[in-house]
C-alpha cells in the first residue's frame, strides 16, 4: 500500500498542496487532470525526482519521503517511454536488474521473462530508434517492471500513440496489470482512459485533488462543475430553484423547468450526462419526470455514437447509437422528445 | 516515367551566395594548401629530421593532449552543472568561461605569470611540489589550457543539454546513484559532443602562439630544450620565407591530418 499525506509540492507558478491518497496493493490507480495541473511532477515527487516542501510518502508502512530515487522501489514509465538510446532494448530492460548487481544467469532469466509477459521476446536485440511508438511502450513497462518494482508510475503512458495503439494498449496494460498485479499510479488528461483502466480515480484542480472515487461515483456524483465537465457531461447549465416539493426541486433553466432530487436553493449549476438523456419522436410513457419537446439543431457524427443537440432552449446534448440515429430517421430541424430522470441531475 | 532528382536551376539568390560562400572557402582554404604544396616531400621529410623540428612536433602534440586531458577532468563536471542546475550568477559563470576567447592571447601569457609565477600563490604551491611553470613544460600546457578550454566546455554543454533529462531520471528509479546515472546515461549520451569539444581544444592548443612565447618561450622536453610549432615557424621566419615554408608546411599538414583523423571518429555513423 502507498500512502501520500498532505504532500507540498512547488511548481514555480504554482503550489501542488494537500495532497493526500491511500491506494491499496495491487489497486489500479488514476490522477487526472488537464494539461499543465503538475501531474507529471506530483509522480516525480512520489519517486523521490522533485523536491517536496511538506508531506509524507509512505510505502507499506515504510516511510520513504527522505529516501534516494534508487532506494524507494518505485518505477517510472513516462509518455514518450524515454528508453536508453544508446543500450539496445535487452540492455534497456536489464539495466535495473544490472544496477542492482544481480548475478548474471538471473538477468538473463528475469529479462527474458518479463519480455515473454510482454510479447517482445522478438525485440531484444534491436536498437529503441526502430521502435514503433507501441513497442517502445511495452519495453518501457518491461524495463521498469523487471526490476519489481513496489508501485508503478505511468505519466500518460498512452497520449503519444496513435488511437488504434491507444486503445491496444489500454487492454495490454489491464492484461499487463492482472498478470503482475503491481499497484499502479496512472496519470492522464484523458477521463475516458481513466475510467477505462482505473479502479480509482483522483481528479486534480488549481493544485488540489477535487474529487477521488470509482469511475461510476465520477460519472453518476461529480462533486464540482470542474469534475462534471472533466467527466464529459456535456450538459452543464444554471438555473434557479424556484419550488422544492418531497425533496424534488422545480429548476428554472432558460424557461425550461427542470425536476431535479435535490434540496438545495436558489441559484445553483447542474450537470446531466448525454447518455442519460433518451431521444424519441413520440412522448414516452415512463415515470421519468422530465419531458420536453424540442428542435434538433445539431448531429455530430462520431461513427458508431451521434451526439445530438436538441434545443428547447436551453440546448440538451444526447448521445444515441448509429443504429438508433437510423431507426429514427432523426434529420436538422426535426422535432423530437428529450426523456430523464429527476435523479440524473446532478445540483452544485 | 518522372526523373528521381531532375536538375533544379538554381535561383539568382542561390547563385550569388553560392559565389560568396566558395570565395571565403578558397580565402580558408588557398593559403594552408599553398603552404603545403610549395616544398616538396623530400624537403618536408629532410625538415621532420631535423632535431628542433621533430622535437618541437612532439612538444606541441604531447602539451596540447594534456592540456585536453586536464580540461576534460576539470571541464566536464563544470559543464554537466551548467547544462543541468539553475543557479544564481550561472550567466556570470558561463561569461567568465569565454573569458580566454576574448582577451589577447599575449595579454593572457602575462596574466597567467601572475598566478602560475614562482613568487605567486598558485605558483609557490607548485614550486613546492616540484612543478615550475616559467620556460618549462607545465607553462605551455597551462597556456594551451587557458587558450583552447571554453571550447571544450560549451561543446560538452551542449552535449549534456541535450540529453532528456528523464533518462537520467528513469535509470534514478531503476536503481542507479546519481553517479552510475552520470557515467551509465549521460556521459555516453553527451560522448560525441565532449569528444568533439576535445578535438576542437587540442586543436586549438596546438596553433597557440601568444600565451605561449609569453609564459615558455622554449621549453626542457625529454632533454630537448624546444619550442612549441607556432613559436619554431615565428622563429624560422626571421630567417626568411624559404627558411620558414617547410616546417609551416608540416605544421599545418600534422594539424590538418589530426583535426581530420579525429573529427571523423567524432561524426561517425552520423549523417551531414
Amino acid at each position: 500500500m502507498i500512502a501520500i499525506k498532505n504532500l507540498k509540492v512547488n511548481l514555480g507558478d504554482f503550489l501542488l498542496q494537500d495532497i493526500s491518497l491511500d491506494i491499496k496493493q495491487g489497486e489500479y490507480f488514476i490522477i487526472l487532470g488537464p494539461t499543465g495541473a503538475g501531474k507529471t511532477v506530483l509522480l516525480e515527487a512520489i519517486a523521490g525526482l522533485y523536491p517536496v516542501l511538506e508531506g509524507e510518502v509512505w510505502i507499506d508502512g515504510n516511510e520513504i519521503t527522505d529516501l534516494s530515487p534508487e532506494k524507494r522501489g518505485i518505477g517510472i514509465v513516462y509518455q514518450d517511454q524515454a528508453l536508453f538510446p544508446h543500450l539496445p532494448v535487452e540492455e534497456n530492460i536489464a539495466f535495473g536488474l544490472k544496477m542492482r548487481k544481480r548475478p548474471k544467469d538471473e538477468i538473463k532469466s528475469k529479462t527474458d521473462a518479463i519480455a515473454e509477459v510482454m510479447g517482445i521476446l522478438h525485440l531484444l536485440k534491436r536498437s529503441p530508434a526502430t521502435l514503433s511508438g507501441g513497442e517502445k511502450q511495452k519495453v518501457a513497462l518491461a524495463r521498469a517492471l523487471v526490476a519489481e518494482p513496489k508501485v508503478l508510475l505511468l505519466d500518460e503512458p498512452l497520449s503519444a500513440l496513435d488511437p488504434e495503439t491507444r486503445e491496444r494498449m489500454q487492454g495490454e496494460l489491464r492484461e499487463m496489470h492482472r498478470k503482475v498485479m503491481v499497484t499502479i499510479i496512472h496519470v492522464t488528461h484523458d477521463f475516458e482512459e481513466a475510467i477505462t483502466l482505473g479502479h480509482r480515480v483522483a481528479v486534480l484542480n488549481d493544485g488540489c485533488i477535487a474529487q477521488i472515487g470509482t469511475p461510476e461515483e465520477f460519472l453518476r456524483q461529480p462533486s464540482s462543475e470542474f469534475v462534471a465537465r472533466f467527466a464529459l457531461s456535456r450538459n452543464i447549465f444554471s438555473g434557479r430553484v424556484v419550488l422544492i416539493e418531497d425533496g424534488c426541486a422545480l429548476i428554472d433553466v432558460g424557461g425550461t423547468k427542470l425536476r431535479a432530487t435535490t434540496e438545495t436553493k436558489g441559484e445553483v449549476r447542474l450537470s446531466i450526462r448525454p447518455e442519460d438523456i433518451l431521444i424519441s419522436r413520440e412522448l414516452l410513457q415512463s415515470t421519468a419526470r422530465n419531458c420536453f419537446q424540442g428542435v434538433i439543431s445539431d448531429i455530430a457524427d462520431r461513427g458508431s455514437i451521434i451526439y445530438i443537440t436538441v434545443t428547447l432552449p436551453p440546448d440538451f446534448i444526447c448521445i444515441i447509437t448509429r443504429q438508433a440515429f437510423d431507426e429514427l430517421e432523426l434529420r436538422n430541424g426535426g422535432k423530437v422528445w428529450i426523456t430523464f430522470k429527476a435523479s440524473v441531475i446532478r445540483v452544485f | 516515367m518522372t526523373k528521381m532528382s531532375a536538375w533544379k536551376k538554381p535561383d539568382s539568390m542561390s547563385l550569388v551566395f553560392i559565389l560568396l560562400g566558395a570565395l571565403i572557402l578558397l580565402f580558408i582554404f588557398a593559403p594552408p594548401l599553398k603552404t603545403i604544396f610549395s616544398s616538396s616531400p623530400g624537403t618536408l621529410w629532410n625538415t621532420l629530421l631535423e632535431e628542433d623540428v621533430y622535437s618541437s612536433i612532439i612538444l606541441t602534440l604531447f602539451a596540447a593532449l594534456i592540456a585536453t586531458l586536464i580540461g576534460l577532468f576539470l571541464g566536464v563536471p563544470l559543464a554537466y552543472l551548467l547544462a543541468r542546475r539553475q543557479f544564481r550568477g550561472k550567466r556570470f559563470v558561463e561569461a567568465i568561461i569565454d573569458v580566454p576567447i576574448v582577451i589577447p592571447h599575449s595579454a593572457a601569457g602575462v596574466a597567467l605569470l601572475f598566478v602560475f609565477g614562482s613568487n605567486f600563490l598558485c605558483g609557490k604551491f607548485f614550486h613546492s611540489i616540484g612543478i615550475g611553470f616559467f620556460g618549462a613544460f607545465a607553462g605551455v600546457v597551462i597556456a594551451m589550457m587557458f587558450v583552447s578550454v571554453p571550447f571544450l566546455i560549451d561543446s560538452a554543454k551542449e552535449g549534456f543539454k541535450a540529453v532528456d533529462v528523464r533518462l537520467e531520471k528513469v535509470a534514478r528509479t531503476l536503481g542507479a546513484s546519481v553517479w552510475k546515472s552520470f557515467f551509465r546515461i549521460s556521459l555516453p549520451l553527451a560522448w560525441r559532443s565532449i569528444f568533439s569539444g576535445s578535438v576542437l581544444m587540442w586543436a586549438r592548443g596546438l596553433s597557440e602562439f601568444g600565451a605561449i612565447v609569453i609564459i615558455a618561450y622554449s621549453a626542457s622536453f625529454f632533454g630537448w630544450n624546444t619550442k612549441v610549432l607556432p613559436i619554431l615557424v615565428a622563429d624560422r621566419f626571421d630567417f626568411g620565407l624559404d627558411y620558414t615554408r617547410p616546417v609551416a608546411a608540416l605544421a599545418i599538414l600534422i594539424s590538418l591530418i589530426a583535426f581530420i583523423v579525429l573529427r571523423s571518429i567524432a561524426y561517425r555513423g552520423e549523417k551531414a
